[in-house]
């Protein structure tokens, strides 16, 4: 494992080779289409092993990459080699095709799940948490009391409160944003509770030779040392907010959203379209969460996590 | 034991103000009520008429917790009304779903942590992985497997163990790589196996972080089951309860399946809990 000679191929790599040529000898023999696709999957898997032997900087990006487009290819494969019905699993070039022509109605239900329920659901979620997060920390009594509680709730089936919240206030998308305000909060509220407890008594007793008050205290040190912390909580809560507002749309929601396109085409077996809604889904919810990284980054550029 | 006042304070106080939105939620329809049949109602009349709607805006603690008794203990627990019922079939969904996730989840972490090319390709998958609403795939599975002629506990097993796989496998490939270079180093010294050195010290060592990743899978596995039962509508099953009261308007219901819900992801937490602090213990790895 230590040492790591630069040649791509090493002398173990003749029996696996051997082996890898009598499973496919194996395959062609029993069905060409299994030994097409096994092809593609042995040659792929070869320049992966291959690639990892430089430890180049690249290949930490090219080998996930060249791993992600095989299982594509595959997939491609499989579905057009056994001609597996669209109405079970559609090839991923009909599913870009679908992406494509319905740019207009995929905006707008990103719009309505993404824009409004699920980030006016986090921002007042996480807002009101970490300020009942500052607000509690004066008291010992209620950090006790409150701690457990959280705690507990956080680890609960809160997406089950959805019902509720679409009976309450009504179909459209402040019933998600609602949902989503219960999921975020306790998990930033447990993570800013403990994060303002981070500051070591050393640099508390610091601020109080200087005459620091209360808000100066917590500006300068507190705050700033809860940071990374509360980006815990908000980094988990860019998920639960994207799960929440989709499952709320289950409940009853207007004629767009992305749980409502999920649902009503998952009906009529239009597959492609559901497809693409999981792309938007999977994409706005990385990209949402690779933005809280960033922020954190820049926020926490003094922690050790970050100087890496 | 010193937080078991201020908890109780805390519990008693939501409980006081669950009590207060209930009358505050519920008033409006007293008021109507009484407008139609062209009384008026004084305060002291309001507040017993709001505890006791049928249907309900929020319905007040007791009558849940009466609707609980009823559907838990006084009812059989074969019978389509019972909560127990519906618990187990949402339970039997989850623990299979849980164990297949498990299992796939620690073999893969295995694999990464001995091989260099699985580990790259694969694990910057399972992270990205963590930030996608996973559960959005949970109708196409359900209503596509059902299309094969796949029905019941599977297509709902299939959806807990996917989102109890990811989370078991980011904390076992931490867990697994967690003994220093030096202990390694001293178990090769010592001539040891790669099957050794990963039964004797890496699967040791990996073991809190099984656990804390178990948790945060089994919840995971809970939720999965109870929206996998959503799509196919409203047969058995909590997440069905959830549905079928909110197409009825059973606010009563609505909540006490939410309260069986959330009973049994804190018992299913407890317990691996409770395993936990067991094996820990013997191991000689509790603080």
């Amino acid at each position: 494992m230590s040492e790591r000679p630069m040649t791509l191929w090493q002398a173990g790599d003749v029996g696996q080779l051997i082996g890898g040529a009598a499973v496919l000898l194996a395959a062609a023999w029993l069905d060409l289409r299994l030994a097409a696709v096994l092809v593609v999957w042995l040659a792929a898997w070869a320049a992966n092993v291959g690639l990892t032997r430089f430890a180049g900087r690249w290949a930490r990006y090219l080998v996930p990459t060249i791993f992600g487009l095989t299982i594509l290819v595959l997939w491609q494969m499989t579905v057009r080699l056994y001609a597996v019905p669209g109405i079970i699993l559609p090839p991923p070039t009909a599913i870009a095709q679908t992406f494509a022509a319905n740019l207009p109605t995929l905006w707008q239900d990103f719009a309505q799940t993404f824009l409004k329920g699920a980030l006016g659901g986090y921002a007042i979620g996480c807002s009101t948490a970490v300020a009942t997060a500052v607000l509690i920390d004066r008291s010992d009594f209620l950090q006790r009391g409150l701690l457990p509680v959280g705690n507990f709730v956080a680890a609960l089936p809160i997406v089950g409160m959805a019902p509720i919240m679409v009976m309450w206030f009504g179909f459209d998308w402040q019933s998600k944003a609602a949902v989503v305000v219960v999921m975020v909060y306790f998990p930033v509220l447990v993570n800013t509770l403990e994060g303002l407890r981070a500051a070591d008594p050393m640099q508390r007793d610091l601020m109080a030779t200087w005459g620091a008050c209360y808000g100066q205290s917590l500006r300068k040190l507190r705050l700033p040392a809860a940071m990374p912390f509360i980006f815990n909580g908000l980094k988990i809560a860019t998920t639960l907010a994207l799960i929440g507002a989709i499952v709320a749309e289950f409940f009853g929601s207007p004629i767009m959203g992305m749980g409502f396109r999920i649902s009503t085409e998952v009906g009529k077996l239009n597959l492609n379209m559901v497809w693409a809604e999981i792309t938007v889904a999977a994409l706005a919810g990385s990209a949402f969460y690779g933005l809280v990284a960033v922020a954190e980054k820049a926020v926490t550029f003094w922690h050790p996590s970050q100087r890496g | 034991m010193r937080s078991v006042w201020p908890v109780t304070a805390v519990l008693l106080v939501i409980l006081a103000l669950w009590y207060a939105g209930s009358i505050w939620l519920n008033a409006q329809w007293v008021y109507d009520q009484a407008a139609r049949a062209n009384t008026t109602v004084t305060l002291a009349d309001l507040i017993p008429q709001t505890m006791n709607q049928t249907r309900p805006v929020l319905p007040a603690p007791h009558q849940v917790a009466a609707e609980l008794w009823k559907t838990v203990v006084m009812t059989a627990p074969t019978s389509k009304r019972s909560l127990i019922y519906h618990g187990w079939v949402t339970l039997s969904a989850t623990l299979l779903g849980f164990a297949i996730g498990t299992a796939a989840g620690v073999l893969l972490a295995v694999g990464i942590v001995h091989n260099r090319a699985m580990d790259m390709s694969v694990m910057p998958w399972a992270i990205a992985s963590q930030t996608i609403p996973i559960l959005a795939i949970a109708p196409m599975i359900i209503v596509v497997m059902n299309s094969v002629g796949i029905t019941g506990l599977v297509p709902k097993a299939i959806i807990s163990a996917y989102l109890s796989f990811f989370p078991v496998v980011v904390g076992m490939v931490k867990g697994l790589r967690s003994p220093d270079a030096m202990q390694i180093d001293l178990l090769r010294t010592y001539g040891a196996s790669g099957a050794q050195v990963l039964g004797k010290l890496r699967l040791p060592a990996s073991m809190p972080y099984l656990f804390t990743s178990l948790k945060v899978g089994v919840a995971a596995a809970l939720v999965g089951s109870i929206v996998g039962e959503l799509p196919t509508g409203a047969i058995a099953g909590l997440g069905a309860r959830l549905l079928s009261g909110s197409y009825y308007g059973q606010t009563v219901q609505i909540w006490s399946a939410l309260f069986a819900a959330a009973a049994l992801a804190a018992v299913l937490v407890g317990i691996i809990g409770v395993v936990q602090r067991l094996t820990l213990a013997r191991m000689g790895m509790d603080r």
